[in-house]
């Protein structure tokens, strides 16, 4: 799973089955200084997340087991929210209420 | 998923019978601004996306997880035709038949 933040919405009416109302999100991947690490991708969402919220997303197959229909063809889905994150590399540490 | 734009199809008469009846649409890449990204891959099409469609594409095993490339030899599958996206409340892209005028961004 990789760390990301939420900065964009699709819409799309025609999808493969099993994905109604399934919300689908742009997500920019971030590493743990919170830089961009990475292309953005489209990502369904679990945990009704919102517009720049800091969220965790798991990539591949895995992806399906967070949806309610999990066979469909989805390769990234949004499973948490972040509200901490601690590491012990230099940089500031994410604490709750931090702007991500 | 990736954004993406069909930019052709691909016909083969001669390949693995387990794909024989698949459409192979060339998918080229897009990040959030519309932009082509410099990556192409050929993409099973499951939802009857046409030339010029912008639509989302899933890459590795997830790909057989519809009825149609179900246990076949395949990466990559259109999983959506797009209507619209913004980016930071911004509406980046609407499709030209989407009625854009008055409409706002809100919940989709």
């Amino acid at each position: 799973m990789h760390l990301g933040k939420v900065i964009g919405r699709v819409v799309a009416t025609r999808r493969s089955a099993g994905l109604d109302e399934v919300r689908l999100l742009i997500v920019q991947p971030l590493d743990e200084q919170r830089a961009i690490a990475g292309d953005t991708l489209v990502a369904c969402d679990a945990v009704q997340a919102g517009l720049g919220d800091l969220v965790h997303v798991c990539d591949g197959r895995e992806a399906t087991l967070a949806l309610p229909v999990p066979f469909v063809p989805v390769d990234a889905t949004i499973v948490g929210h972040v509200e901490q994150f601690a590491h012990d590399g230099p940089g500031p540490q994410i604490g709750a209420g931090d702007e991500p | 998923m990736f954004i993406g734009k069909v930019v052709g199809s691909v016909v083969s008469t001669v390949k693995d019978e387990k794909v024989a009846s698949l459409r192979f649409q060339v998918v080229q890449e897009l990040d959030e601004h519309g932009k082509p990204r410099n990556k192409y891959v050929v993409a099973v099409d499951t939802v009857g996306a046409g030339q010029d469609d912008l639509v989302l594409y899933a890459s590795g095993s997830s790909a057989r997880q519809t009825t149609l490339t179900d246990g076949r030899p395949i990466d990559a599958a259109i999983m959506a035709v797009i209507d619209s996206w913004d980016v930071n409340g911004t509406l980046v892209y609407a499709k030209e038949d989407l009625d854009t005028v008055g409409w706002t961004v809100g919940e989709p």
